[in-house]
């Protein structure tokens, strides 16, 4: 069992990527990125890494050369946040159609306007239908183990498709945390070299990226589907041997203290750290209330969340974006999805939270856990609620 | 010495890796040319397409005209992906987990993925010295979305977002001159070449292939279609856009500047204007003003030739 180190979470995402021996790297520095590929970076030019390390102009061209490395058949990672994550948004589709497997780790920040470079979840929610896996990290050692179960999982020939690990920016993302990094050798034992599907070979050529008639395209579109819904088996199998290698478990949905409690808060990422504490402060007080977090989000695993919310009454869920004239929070919407019909269905109380690096506290789980209470006790379900709102909040504008 | 190569056509390869069956209009340069540029380069070759006429026609899932591995992602971003290509192999081979093998980079786009939407991508690739080919299939506008002007498009010609009309002589600016940013780039091997003079172009190709870093390779590529021409004139066309001096045959290597195709007396503009519908409309005046400005243009480019072969002595 290694040591465990205080590290900043960008530096071990890095020495994760490297404990993978990742071949080729792309990656643009700005809008906005993060130590990552800073300190990938120095590992290669060090000589610790063999590794391609790929300076290119922009972050579209960091996903489109990333779409190379793999269909070379090498190993490859690359890291990005907000407006970089959504330049490449039009070759995030392709890159999964084309079944590349590669893992890149998304740094949580808001989107442009107005420009700002703290943490929320609008650059990876609008992101949800790239037909990628993505997977939602609590802390800096969950960040780290999900890159390597990442490579793994993206290169497993029953799933073949790229995954994003995301972690919040600057709140995870600039934090010195303990860290268990694994070794180069022991990371070796659970995931061996790449050896992909199919390649660009000239040995056995292929035409990859054909364009795709009317007649194909809903066919190639059910694949998709096909292809990560059913990533769900092998993610888990492969989590499960991550924990017999390495001792940490990980499940696609995590629970806090749900025993008997008939409120929920529903999250994902690293506001669930602070909610946990907020748990058991609430819990001492003799309320009965718990948290689930998601850590996989796509595939939605619509199973995992409906056995851990079962027997709750009311669900506070905290979304970290939303859709302006829409319908509220992502994962509100999704939540409802997967509970609509269903007998006995809790009660939603949907609040956004958390955007643009506002910080989020006990005394905003004090507001949501309130509402929740209302609801509880017979009171009309609110529409959602940007709450944190200085002067107000959109229920009552 | 080099100058002394012979090229017969009975010396070419006869191998093809573009093959017939393909979707291109009756008298496509372009895919002539395309054609060429692979029968030189050989079976050792990974190509990425740009969206556009080249990657459309070749690859209608599940048919291919492609013998070699191609890869098409998007529009704007093939230099990209093959630079990423090659990345990998070479990582791959470093690492001793691929075979060691001398592999040919390609990555080609038309002149809207080159010189407009995908010129980033292209000097990105090309600054960054990835051992690749970049080839600039250049039809002179955005033919496979229907005719839209680029900034690759001839002043004076009409397309359908420059069309001709009352108060307009069509395109309005002048061609933008992509293998000159390329040579700014200060890559090993840039030239321009025509699938009208074949041996001028495998000779290019093969010089491309050879050269350790970034090559550029700009190819006239004439489109019947879009240039409102009969399309047995196509080739002909070619030969004409190089004696009229619109699209001069020359390459820059390390710097160095030489015409490879010299031509002692220009024939007139007309000739090569005439039997293209996109330029009908053109009056005397204008194409006296295109013509001037063309013969300025070469006298620069015959400047920089004497120039870069000055500094060598």
């Amino acid at each position: 069992m290694a040591e465990r180190k205080g590290m900043e979470v960008s530096i071990a995402i890095a020495e994760a990527a490297s404990a993978c021996d990742v071949d080729c790297i792309a990656a643009y520095p700005i809008t906005p990125q993060t130590h990552v590929v800073e300190h990938l970076s120095e590992i290669v030019a060090d000589g610790d890494l063999d590794a391609e390390f790929i300076p290119v102009e922009s972050e579209h061209a960091a996903m489109s050369c990333c779409c190379g490395c793999a269909s070379a058949g090498a190993r490859t990672f690359t890291a990005t946040a907000s407006q970089g994550l959504a330049l490449m948004h039009e070759i995030l589709f392709i890159a999964a159609n084309l079944r590349l497997p590669m893992v890149m780790v998304v740094a949580n920040r808001s989107l442009s306007g107005p420009i700002s470079i703290w943490n929320d979840h609008s650059d990876v929610m609008t992101e949800r239908d790239v037909g990628w896996v993505q997977v939602f990290a609590e802390n800096g050692q969950e960040a780290v183990d999900m890159v390597i179960m990442g490579h793994r999982i993206s290169e497993d020939k029953r799933i073949l498709l790229p995954l994003m690990v995301n972690f919040d920016g600057f709140i995870l993302s600039h934090m010195v945390e303990p860290i268990e990094m694994p070794t180069r050798e022991e990371v070796k034992k659970f995931l061996p070299d790449f050896e992909p599907q199919q390649r660009l070979d000239i040995d056995d050529p292929i035409t990859m990226g054909p364009v795709g008639m009317p007649v194909v395209y809903t066919e190639a579109k059910m694949a998709a589907e096909w292809a990560v819904r059913n990533s769900y088996e092998p993610m888990v199998e492969i989590m499960g041997e991550f924990e017999k290698e390495f001792g940490r478990k990980y499940k696609p949905v995590e629970t806090y203290r749900t025993d008997d409690a008939e409120i929920l808060l529903i999250m994902m990422g690293g506001i669930a750290e602070t909610a946990m504490t907020w748990v058991d402060k609430v819990r001492d007080e003799g309320v009965k209330v718990g948290l689930v977090r998601f850590r996989m989000w796509r595939p939605l695993p619509v199973d995992d969340f409906k056995k851990a919310i079962a027997g709750a009454k009311v669900l506070g869920v905290l979304d970290r974006h939303f859709s302006p004239g829409g319908p509220g929070g992502p994962m509100a919407q999704e939540i409802k999805y997967m509970l609509y019909g269903q007998d006995h269905a809790p009660k939603i109380v949907e609040t956004v939270v958390g955007l643009g690096g506002r910080d989020v506290n006990f005394s905003d789980f004090d507001q949501i856990f309130d509402r929740c209470k209302e609801v509880l006790g017979g009171a009309p379900i609110p529409p959602f609620e940007l709450i944190q709102v200085r002067g107000g909040h959109y229920g009552k504008a | 010495m080099e100058k002394l190569n012979v090229f017969a056509s009975r010396l070419l390869p006869t191998e093809d890796f573009v093959c017939s069956g393909h979707r291109a209009c009756q008298g496509c340069a372009e895919v002539l040319a395309m054609r060429m540029v692979h029968k030189e380069l050989g079976r050792n070759t990974i190509a990425a397409s740009a969206t556009g006429c080249m990657e459309i026609i070749t690859s209608p899932y599940p048919e291919s005209a492609w013998r070699i591995p191609w890869i098409h992602v998007a529009f704007e971003n093939p230099a990209s992906v093959i630079s990423g290509v090659e990345a990998g192999y070479k990582a791959l081979m470093r690492k001793g987990r691929y075979p060691k093998r001398k592999i040919n980079f390609v990555g080609y786009g038309g002149d809207g993925a080159t010189a407009d939407i995908g010129l980033q991508f292209v000097s990105g690739a090309m600054e960054r010295g990835h051992d690749m080919i970049y080839v600039c299939y250049d039809n002179e506008a955005y033919m496979n979305t229907g005719i839209q002007r680029s900034s690759a498009t001839p002043f004076g010609a009409s397309t359908t977002t420059s069309p001709a009309g009352k108060v307009s002589i069509g395109q309005q600016t002048w061609k933008k001159n992509v293998p000159e940013i390329m040579a700014a780039h200060n890559i090993p091997y840039v030239a321009t070449v025509s699938p009208s003079y074949p041996f001028d172009l495998h000779r290019k190709v093969r010089k491309a292939a050879d050269v350790e870093g970034p090559a550029y390779l700009h190819v006239y590529s004439a489109c019947p279609t879009g240039w409102r021409m009969r399309p047995e004139l196509a080739v002909q066309i070619g030969r004409l856009a190089v004696e009229t001096g619109v699209f001069p045959l020359y390459e820059v290597e390390n710097g160095k500047y030489t015409i490879t195709q010299s031509v002692p007396e220009f024939r007139a503009l007309r000739d090569y204007l005439k039997p293209q519908g996109r330029f009908r409309h053109l009056t005397d005046d204008v194409i006296d003003d295109i013509e001037v400005r063309l013969r300025a243009e070469y006298r620069r480019l015959e400047a920089k030739v004497r120039m870069t072969h000055e500094e060598e002595v």
